[in-house]
């Protein structure tokens, strides 16, 4: 009803072309890094292109994948899960006593599995849903409840495992096996799962009113309140599903190398959140990506990857290759952050 | 003249806000920058307080040319200005903010003596009551405002720049603010003041400066010149009618939300209300005597202690704001920016998450979100660059308007709005006020919680007024004028009127 603005309407031709370049750079940034990181990769070593080096280099990176998966949801609502390590060891070693103790009443056979599987599934929902409730009824930072769980699991498996390693019943471990070496249509079976858990995550986040809420719980929890979201069980879905990721990534996990220590999963949660800040998602929350996630993971590994396949960095230096790579990264988001913001 | 700004103009990218403007500011005078969202007024004051460099033109103080390269140039210079957007360090106390980055100090240490003195001396020069240890955090709005005007003259201030500094403030709290500007004009400062308020702008402005798009339209002695007048020029055409003809309510309307002995700790003490069937009732009273409290607590976004809410005559537990919704009762916040919109999300997510479940079945269906959000543009009359992605980028007006849009997708039988017009122009306030008649022409009740009492007055079919957590009375017919609304307000009438005495 007021008066138009003019000059408002025939604005920023040019600038919404220039700022769709960077939109763009911003949003396949992660696979750019990927490719030239991958040709990095080619050059050094023409081996890297081969089948059975990709095939292992994802297979590898599936466990962060899907546990990264998970914390995409968590992160996104501006939460955080330091405890997903832990929860995995703490997991494979109630799964083995679990599974070892079965084989007398079933034998070693497939139903002993599932029992496993269920009972990892069930653990992982519980653990997130504790994470979860803590968090929110009892208005503790995520920080502070996951890393007091973190504790937690860590010495339970310790404890479970009397300090030293649980080792999977060799019957068992025939049959279970395939879950982990096996493949379907050349790919493996670890890749599969990462693959369709992506896809889950990409629909569950993109595509559904819990990612969408995700998003607002993350970026304004306030807001999220004020437009009847019911904030509580939100997060604490997201720490849920961040323990159902984590489970999975278990199963996957135990028939490698059929056991579990309190060594297990260390340092875990630190490569899941690094692939999920790699790949573009905001560690303050309101912005999340699974691709880029997917990403990240895949890259972490790549890394570890290329320095085996070359004398020119030790293979030591790992950690300090991955460490610049993530900060690098994010200094790079930021920066377009910064120009693409009013 | 002590500072002047010729042939001011100003670009961001492509898009031109600022045309060749000039002002110019005498010492103790108050001059008055009007216009409406959007005219420009911001950047131009932002220029002059050396947050923005202008694209072309000078700015002069005392005839000596100035090229500010931050606010911390202007203000060494006495050129302060005090923010909208209050820019306070919440988690410290009132008289570290004063003295935030100029601390006194003795030797190497903090001189926290002298600085409490100080902060003592200024905020005691307000006329306010707030506690100079007292932290940030725990003040309300008002008191905030009050600390940013405290924090502004315990530097030399020459210019002081004000940017809507009685959006949040009681009538009380304006009077002693005007107070005070007196003072600093007797003192010699220039006051250059932006208000969407005409009636405090004709109450206290020497001069007077009108923007409109960018350009300078007229400037000029405030003597002569007529509310009516300004208002036009900002808006550039004729503004009849401010308040739309009230819908008309037959004897026996029904009765459509009743909330019976409310009870919220440590805001409301006792109230009930009734809404009819295509009612505004107006809700009065001081900020902080407990509106916002009640109604959000109805709503289930507070908890309450006591409390029963009825709906068409059914009892109803309204335990989140979902419930409210399922009601089909919808709240506009007076908060928009913390409570409102997403900002940093895009629009159209922001006009659908309240009602995300229409378009779900059981994926969000992104067509049929867009069609809903190119309605709403429409329907809500939200102006859109092509460059504006987030709700953070809109202008103040057209932000309401996003939020409106958010809040009526669920198409509510009962609307309760919070301070609607809160720093935002005539024209969009106008345009809001017809919203509200349209809605209860639909047959749609409204409660409308509002701090301007030409609004209550103007649009209100009943007032209820609150003074210090009681409902003291609801005002009807005649009786709904601004002596009566102050009266109840301040307690001296109505109900708990002992009790307050006896307090």
């Amino acid at each position: 009803m007021s008066s138009a603005m003019p000059n408002n309407q025939t604005t920023n031709n040019k600038t919404l072309t220039s700022k769709g370049f960077s939109v763009d750079l911003k949003t396949w940034g992660p696979f750019v890094a990927l490719v030239v990181l991958a040709l990095l990769g080619v050059l050094i070593n023409p081996a890297f292109l081969g089948l059975d080096n990709l095939s292992n280099m994802l297979t590898r990176s599936a466990f962060i994948g899907i546990i990264a998966i998970g914390a995409t949801f968590v992160i996104t609502a501006g939460g955080l899960d330091l405890s997903v390590g832990s929860m995995a060891a703490f997991i494979a070693g109630v799964m083995i006593i679990l599974m070892n103790s079965l084989v007398e009443q079933f034998g070693a056979g497939v139903t002993t599995v599932l029992f496993g599987v269920g009972a990892s599934l069930l653990l992982g929902l519980c653990a997130g849903f504790i994470n979860g409730v803590v968090t929110t009824k009892g208005k503790i930072e995520a920080f502070i409840v996951t890393l007091g769980t973190m504790g937690i699991y860590r010495s339970l498996v310790t404890y479970l495992a009397d300090g030293g390693t649980l080792t999977l019943d060799w019957a068992v471990r025939d049959i279970y096996r395939p879950v982990y070496y096996g493949s379907f249509l050349g790919i493996t079976i670890p890749v599969w799962v990462f693959f369709f858990v992506a896809i889950i995550g990409y629909i569950l986040l993109n595509y559904t009113r819990f990612g969408r809420y995700c998003f607002a719980i993350g970026s304004n929890e306030k807001v999220a309140e004020y437009s009847a979201i019911h904030v509580d069980r939100i997060k604490t879905m997201t720490y849920m599903l961040q323990g159902v990721c984590v489970a999975l990534a278990t199963i996957i996990y135990v028939p490698r190398l059929g056991s579990a220590s309190g060594a297990t999963g260390v340092l875990w949660e630190l490569e899941a959140i690094a692939a999920v800040i790699i790949g573009g998602t905001m560690l303050k929350g309101g912005h999340g990506r699974i691709w880029g996630t997917v990403v990240g993971a895949i890259m972490l590994t790549m890394i570890g990857n290329i320095l085996n396949l070359t004398d020119a960095i030790s293979n030591y230096l790992n950690g300090t290759v991955q460490g610049i790579i993530i900060i690098v990264a994010v200094y790079l988001q930021r920066a377009s952050w910064r120009k693409a913001g009013p | 003249m002590l500072l002047s700004a010729r042939k001011l103009c100003r670009s961001f990218g492509d898009n031109q806000v600022l045309f060749g403007v000039d002002l110019d500011l005498q010492a103790g005078e108050v001059h008055a920058l009007l216009g409406e969202n959007g005219a420009g007024k911001s950047t131009l004051v932002k220029i002059l307080a050396g947050y923005l460099r202008p694209t072309s033109g000078e700015v002069f103080l005392d005839g000596k040319q100035q090229h500010y390269r931050s606010s911390g140039d202007a203000e060494a210079d006495g050129v302060v200005m005090i923010h909208q957007e209050l820019a306070l360090a919440e988690q410290l106390s009132v008289e570290e903010n004063i003295f935030l980055g100029r601390e006194l100090r003795r030797g190497l240490f903090l001189d926290r003596r002298a600085m409490r003195e100080r902060s003592r001396a200024a905020l005691a020069e307000l006329e306010t009551h707030v506690d100079p240890r007292a932290r940030v955090k725990d003040l309300s709005t008002s008191d905030q405002q009050m600390v940013e005007i405290a924090k502004a003259i315990t530097r030399d201030v020459r210019v002081l720049i004000m940017d809507e500094p009685t959006a949040t403030l009681t009538e009380n709290e304006v009077k002693v603010l005007f107070e005070l500007i007196a003072r600093l004009r007797e003192r010699g400062v220039a006051i250059l003041y932006i208000s969407h308020k005409l009636r405090e702008i004709e109450q206290i402005a020497d001069r007077v400066t009108v923007l409109r798009d960018g350009h300078l339209v007229d400037s000029g002695p405030m003597a002569g010149r007529s509310k009516e007048e300004l208002a036009r020029l900002m808006v550039g055409r004729e503004i009849n009618e401010m308040y739309p003809p009230r819908t008309q309510l037959p004897a026996d309307t029904p009765v459509v939300l009743e909330a019976r002995g409310f009870v919220v700790p440590g805001a409301v003490k006792q109230a009930s209300f009734t809404l009819r069937r295509g009612e505004v009732l107006g809700f009065g009273g001081v900020v902080g005597a407990g509106r916002t409290a009640l109604l959000e607590a109805v709503l289930g976004l507070r908890q309450k202690s006591a409390g029963q809410v009825l709906r068409n005559g059914q009892p109803v537990v309204l335990r989140h704001l979902r419930d409210a919704v399922h009601q089909r009762i919808a709240y506009l916040t007076e908060d928009r920016k913390n409570k409102g919109l997403v900002l940093n999300m895009d629009l159209r997510s922001n006009v659908t998450l309240l009602n995300l479940r229409a378009h779900c079945h059981p994926l969000i269906d992104r067509r049929r979100e867009e069609q809903a959000f190119q309605q709403a543009i429409q329907r809500f009359d939200i102006r859109l660059s092509a460059a504006v992605r987030t709700a953070a980028e809109l202008s103040g007006g057209n932000q309401q308007k996003l939020l409106l849009a958010k809040v009526m997708s669920i198409d509510p039988e009962i609307v309760i709005i919070n301070e609607p017009t809160r720093g935002i122009d005539v024209g969009t306030k106008h345009q809001i006020y017809h919203f509200i008649h349209e809605l209860t022409e639909a047959g749609c009740s409204v409660i409308l919680i509002s701090s301007e009492m030409g609004e209550l007055i103007g649009l209100s079919h009943r007032v209820a007024v609150m003074c210090a957590g009681v409902l003291t009375g609801v005002l009807e017919g005649e009786h709904i004028n601004e002596q009566e609304i102050i009266q109840y307000a301040a307690g001296i009438k109505g109900v708990g009127v002992d009790e307050q005495r006896h307090a």
